[in-house]
């Protein structure tokens, strides 16, 4: 059984369909992309599953739970974490101090105010590994809001790391990277596809298709197209829609 | 002197921080508070205006707990304060002579106003937050106006004698000023350990985190209406007792202390004095309020104008008050130092390495 199933989702914003008809399952171990022309539903479908807005339609299930129409809270410790396509941290704390406090512990001490933030060492070596993984060791003490952009994005994945998420999803992590960006994050992601269950969405094809197990295409709300990277590279529909120039132009470049 | 100290890989390396229960500046404010009774006529002030500037301290640092920590803009905090005042009173002139009882009741009482108020308002941000605060303290005053039979109306709650405060053996008459001002210089420094305590907790920094991005705290699994919640009723305690202080050294409880307007005073004060960006804000603002308020009152009826004036200069010139000039100041002088010393620093390193 899949660790993480969607089951015929269907969402609208006032009289314009976002989510049609949309059914996914994500197996543990694996990485699975998702693809999709923009507007294609791809965030909106992310924002169903880890708890932004409820479907109006549908089930969310986690490892045979119904999720369905739960808080992002409530859906964060059960073990699901995301990332954000636009970089959404703690600016005024350091990477240290953002990664710390999306740790279990440290979120379970929510009210206790007679302890101490970093009062745990454990903890905060835990922390401090979470930000040595995604290559951020040095900047640990830099305050988030003044860091590099490249640095600003391998953090926003260690945000969601902290957590040793069941399921890890990650929206569109290169959105705005550079060459070198790109290939220090493919690095990043092919090690943390190794002790994770991934879902992200990506809109570099070449990216994308490097990394995942199975791919989704969506497209007017729904999935248009599934399979192993290999497959989709002769899928008629994936070479028709613009989608397939995608790929040309990546691989003109 | 930032909001709170950063946790640092200093911290993970060297095995955890000590739990922190003072820190320099808190141990240098008090002595100087401690020592004002023996300075105060030289310099002009008199001990029972020390009484009112501390008071105004406890207010502020509770509220900040709001504004700078939580960044929720409560326009309608001289509620809770009024409700301290009120709720000291009646507890003093009908159920206890025990001040602190009545204290630990005026906290209680404004405890539960301000949860029920943030029950209401825990889901809103914002602008709408602000308005709903506005809203809501208007209900206290309006009520502390017309139910006359509770709390004098207009008149206020007069005749709040000032009995004897017991703890065990120790039995404090606060009839004296200055009795009366170290006891309140105490409970300052108990509200003052407690808040330095918690805004290094893991609540500290998740009002924080809240404040810098609520929905990022949303996923990564903190629950923060809650928090938005409790960060209300517990600045709303501060209030509280701060507000039963003041309800004894006055005497009395009016209800003007409840109008917006009143309100504003402990924003402002918060905002002049530097509560966005440093612990100390509150305290530093209290201070050149309630001083401003009395010397510049003594000058001229219209000391408010210049008082406002002063407000607009900070917000135009320098949004972070006055603790921000200090930490900018502060900056200045280590950058030099850093250029003094960056040649010596950087010889040995490359001899090691």
């Amino acid at each position: 059984m899949a660790l993480f199933e969607a089951r015929h989702l269907g969402k609208r914003f006032g009289d314009r369909v976002v989510l049609e008809d949309i059914t996914l399952s994500f197996e543990a171990g694996q990485l699975s992309g998702i693809m999709g022309p923009n507007g294609a539903g791809k965030s909106t479908c992310f924002n169903v599953l880890t708890g932004h807005f409820p479907p109006d339609r549908g089930q969310v299930i986690l490892d045979g739970e119904d999720i369905t129409g739960l808080s992002p809270r409530q859906i964060a410790r059960r073990g699901v974490a995301r990332s954000f396509q636009i970089i959404s941290l703690f600016d005024e704390l350091t990477a240290l101090e953002n990664v710390l406090l999306a740790l279990p512990p440290v979120r379970a001490a929510g009210f206790r105010i007679l302890r101490d933030a970093a009062g745990d060492p454990a903890t905060v070596a835990q922390a401090l590994e979470v930000i040595e993984r995604v290559g951020l060791g040095a900047s640990a003490d830099v305050r988030s809001g003044s860091l590099p952009y490249g640095e600003r994005r391998s953090l926003e994945i260690a945000v969601a790391l902290a957590a040793q998420p069941r399921i890890l999803f990650l929206d569109e992590p290169t959105q705005g990277m550079g060459a070198d960006g790109r290939r220090h994050l493919l690095r990043l992601i092919q090690q943390l596809k190794e002790r994770f269950t991934i879902v992200m969405i990506e809109h570099d094809m070449e990216f994308l298709f490097s990394l995942a197990d199975k791919v989704s295409v969506i497209h007017w709300g729904q999935v248009i197209a599934e399979g192993t990277p290999r497959e989709l590279r002769t899928d008629p529909w994936v070479r028709r829609s613009s989608l397939g120039a995608d790929t040309s132009e990546a691989a003109d470049a | 002197m930032a909001l709170s100290t950063p946790v640092t890989t200093k911290h993970a390396r060297a095995g955890g921080r000590p739990l922190g229960w003072v820190s320099r500046p808190m141990l240098v404010t008090l002595a100087l508070l401690l020592s004002f009774p023996l300075w105060a006529e030289t310099v002009g002030l008199y001990p029972y205006l020390g009484i009112e500037v501390v008071v105004w301290m406890i207010y502020a640092l509770g509220f900040n707990l709001l504004l700078g920590y939580a960044g929720l803009p409560s326009f309608g905090h001289g509620a809770f304060f009024g409700v301290g005042a009120y709720a000291y009173g009646l507890c003093a002139r009908g159920l206890t002579a025990n001040p602190l009882v009545a204290l630990a009741v005026a906290g209680l009482a404004a405890g539960v106003a301000a949860a029920a108020v943030g029950a209401l308002i825990a889901h809103r941000r914002g602008i709408y937050y602000a308005l709903m605060t506005i809203a809501c303290g208007q209900v206290f005053w309006f009520v502390s106006m017309k139910w006359r039979a509770l709390t004098g109306g207009e008149d206020g709650l007069l005749n709040i004698r000032r009995s004897t405060m017991s703890v065990g053996p120790l039995h404090v008459g606060l009839q004296d000023n200055v009795t009366l001002y170290y006891v309140v210089v105490a409970v300052l420094g108990v509200a003052l350990v407690f808040l330095w305590r918690l805004v290094h907790s893991p609540f500290g920094k998740a009002l924080q985190a809240i404040r810098m991005n609520e929905k990022r705290a949303r996923f990564i699994g903190y629950d923060v209406w809650l928090t938005k919640w409790a960060v209300f009723a517990l600045s709303g305690i501060f209030a509280g007792v701060a507000g039963g202080l003041l309800a004894i050294s006055q005497e009395s409880a009016y209800p003007n202390v409840m109008s917006v307007h009143a309100s504003g005073f402990v924003v402002m004060a918060t905002l002049i004095g530097g509560g966005t960006v440093s612990f100390w804000g509150p305290v530093i603002g209290a201070l050149v309020f309630i001083v401003a308020r009395d010397l510049l009152g003594a000058l001229t009826e219209t000391w408010l104008l210049w008082y406002g004036l002063l407000f607009m200069a900070v917000v135009l010139f320098k949004p972070e008050g006055i603790a921000g000039l200090w930490q900018t100041y502060k900056a200045r002088l280590s950058r030099r130092a850093l250029r003094v010393q960056a040649p010596m620093k950087e010889a040995p390193q490359n001899g090691s390495v």
